[in-house]
């Protein structure tokens, strides 16, 4: 974690000294958040260091578990980062997604059967669509108490962490509920629910080509107005490393071939001969990734593009000026609420869809992790800052920690202590960088 | 309380209708009378300075013209309409802007973003247009503070002047019709103080109406039409400025009396103590 410290500590503070151009001067002719760019490189030294341990960790198949574990938080994390930006919390989100998985699960094992049909194609939008709904609902509620009630969002979703998961037992009658329909779980992974070799490049070049357009456009637009432009070298970089990380992502997926059994009774259903050493069948990119993915554009985009996240910002840095700029900021405080409640269905969705059901303890602990995320992708609880990009790095980092050490077979009680370290230093390591920077 | 009605802006005939009339303006904090009974009128291309000590209602009553404070009863009549001004956007859809002490900058935002706070401009599609809000700022800050050029960091890490010129561009930009400026020079150096009167002169040139909130007597008495006095929730008076001195407006924020109602005494204690 030192790297983070010492890149972003020496980009930030170095002046220019003419003659040859530094590292540090280098990185910022490109415009790149140094914060976001020494995460990166972070996660990339956890990672040698977990190879270093163990080779195997490094396999394709790992990545994959890696990545469908750390959905259903990044998925929340992104929406706790607007919450902790206008100067709230939720502490609830770990027992809403439980309380909505076992909606998902009471709905799919004890309603779909006697009404809509278990083999109805569009079960599963219902279900989804039904879940986002209720967590709109439940999301809309606490933060109308916070909102207009004016009860501080750490007592209510205090509340709501409790109250949420007695009602999971109320609900579920103190048992585990299941199964869920088969295309539900779809959204959980697996090497079913995943892409698929072709379709996974056909993706990784979409999101090529919408990554170039976007450099593109922003420096036609800033032409256009006679903005100072990044060189010409720095764009070019930005662009071959964005699409060399999308296909290495999408090589990556696509080195998994489907397990042995499962392409065999694929071929057989199919009526495929196999051939000498089985059906090599691409992975390609699982179906919770692709889901992040999605979440993690459509939330930039709502807090830097659209007026709504430019205002839960302003809110969040001045919320006296935000009312006198006429923003309506009990609304707006209220919508990052009911945002929340929509991801931690979709979350939701991902978690009971891996267990095939609903569990009394789904989502338990989600909170603490969430948070973790946002704080250690520079969310501060001042208020008005944070980025979402930051947010999926930062539960990226908590998850690779998870996972990489529960891999090496260190216990979770262990691995809660280093989380617990390092949540702990990388705060105090910016608190002190954001001090000298001033 | 009768001379605003009967004294006459200086520059305008006395029949055109005032931009802005507070009548009546009463608003009470628990049991503090913050502002009490207040009628106030403002022409075009005026510049009305509202001094008085600290707690006097000058903010609060500001406020209540600015929407940031409810009024308990009274009446505001925009150009001889009564009209309700229930919050913020309802006194900038009618053209009244505010420069607040507190500058109510949003301090993690850079200066476009705090120009257009509330009322960003958009694209076809309803996405923010940050590239033309950027260009707008530029252009208005270029006219306000050639100096200018940090348009795309946090206002908080700009210079006292820097950000005042912010706050005073939010104001200018939107073609304000009615301005409010609370102690606009407070926190400025002499250079930016000087900026920040041609400026005053020059809006009023413009035909905008302006109350001027100061703690700063010589700043109001260089550049106010009228001066107003508040002194407890009241105001004392209002006269034209030819018809005073600086020390006729301070005595009158210390004792709450007319000039002509100030014994010579009074003044000898004031002069002790100032």
């Amino acid at each position: 974690m030192t790297n983070v410290a010492g890149t972003t500590d020496g980009a930030g503070t170095v002046p220019g000294t003419g003659g040859r151009p530094s590292i540090a001067e280098l990185i910022r002719a490109t415009e790149i958040d140094l914060r976001l760019f020494g995460m990166v490189l972070a996660l990339v030294v956890i990672w040698i260091g977990l190879g270093m341990q163990n080779s195997k960790i490094l396999e394709p198949v790992n990545f994959l578990t890696f990545s469908v574990q750390a959905a259903t938080t990044a998925v929340l994390a992104t929406g706790m980062v607007l919450v902790i930006v206008s100067r709230n919390i939720d502490l609830s989100v770990g027992s809403v997604v439980g309380l909505i998985g076992m909606g998902y699960a009471v709905f799919m094992a004890d309603i779909v059967p006697t009404t809509i049909g278990l083999n109805n194609p569009i079960g599963w939008i219902i279900a989804l669509s039904l879940g986002i709904a209720f967590g709109a609902l439940i999301g809309a509620f606490q933060g109308f108490l916070i909102a207009y009630a004016e009860i501080p969002s750490f007592v209510v979703t205090l509340g709501g962490l409790l109250g949420f998961r007695g009602l999971i037992w109320q609900f579920s009658g103190g048992t585990t509920v299941a199964p869920n329909l088969p295309t539900f779980n779809l959204l959980g992974g697996g090497p079913e629910g995943s892409l698929g070799g072709v379709w996974a490049w056909v993706l990784g070049a979409i999101l090529s080509v919408a990554a170039v357009l976007l450099l593109l456009n922003a420096r036609r637009t800033k032409r256009k107005y006679g903005f100072p432009l990044r060189p010409m070298w720095a764009e070019v970089v930005i662009g071959a490393v964005s699409v060399g990380a999308i296909f290495a992502g999408v090589f990556v997926a696509n080195s998994y071939h489907w397990p042995p059994g499962l392409a065999t009774q694929y071929a057989v259903a199919h009526g495929i001969t196999e051939p000498p050493g089985g059906l090599q069948i691409e992975a390609g990119i699982p179906i919770p990734l692709l889901i992040v993915i999605g979440v993690t554009i459509a939330m930039t985009f709502l807090s830097t593009r659209r007026r709504f996240g430019r205002d839960i910002f302003a809110y969040g840095g001045n919320p006296v000026a935000a009312d006198l700029a006429g923003i309506n900021t009990r609304w707006i405080v209220m919508r990052t609420f009911i945002l929340m409640g929509i991801l931690c269905a979709i979350s939701a969705a991902i978690a009971s869809a891996r267990l095939n059901g609903g569990t009394l303890d789904l989502g338990q602990g989600y909170e603490l992790y969430v948070i973790a995320a946002a704080v250690i992708g520079g969310t501060s609880f001042a208020g008005g800052i944070g980025t979402i990009p930051g947010a999926i790095l930062g539960a990226l980092v908590m998850q690779s920690l998870q996972y990489g050490l529960g891999f090496l077979g260190f216990n979770s009680p262990q691995v809660n202590m280093v989380a617990a370290v390092v949540l702990v230093a990388v705060v105090g390591l910016d608190a002190w960088n954001r001090r000298r920077a001033r | 309380m009768t001379d605003t009605a009967t004294t006459p802006a200086p520059t305008p005939s006395t029949v055109r209708t005032p931009l802005v009339e507070m009548r009546n303006i009463n608003v009470a904090f628990g049991g503090v009378h913050a502002v009490r009974d207040v009628t106030i009128d403002l022409f075009p291309g005026e510049v009305v300075g509202l001094v008085g000590g600290n707690g006097a209602g000058k903010s609060t009553l500001t406020k209540v013209l600015s929407g940031a404070q409810r009024a308990d009863s009274g009446q505001i009549l925009i150009n001889g309409e009564a009209k309700t001004i229930s919050n913020p956007r309802d006194a900038k859809d009618y053209g009244i802007e505010c420069i607040y002490q507190t500058l109510a900058l949003a301090d993690n935002l850079d200066a476009p973003a705090n120009l257009f706070l509330g009322r960003e401009l958009t694209t076809r599609l309803g996405n923010l247009d940050d590239d033309q809000m950027e260009d707008a700022t530029r252009k208005v800050m270029g006219r306000l503070n050639p100096n200018f050029k940090r348009f795309t960091t946090p206002v908080q890490s700009l210079s006292g002047g820097q950000r005042q010129a912010v706050a005073i561009a939010r104001a200018v930009y939107f073609n304000a019709k009615i301005l409010i400026m609370d102690e606009p020079t407070a926190a400025l150096g002499p250079a930016e103080t000087a900026q920040v009167r041609n400026l005053v002169r020059q809006l009023k040139s413009e035909g905008i109406g302006i109350f001027l909130i100061s703690h700063d007597i010589h700043d109001v008495y260089d550049l106010a039409d009228r001066v107003s006095v508040m002194y407890h929730g009241q105001i004392g008076d209002t006269v034209r400025k030819e018809a005073v001195s600086t020390d006729d407006i301070l005595g009158m924020i210390i004792l709450g009396k007319k000039p002509g109602d100030v014994t010579e005494k009074e003044l000898e204690q004031l002069e002790l103590r100032g």
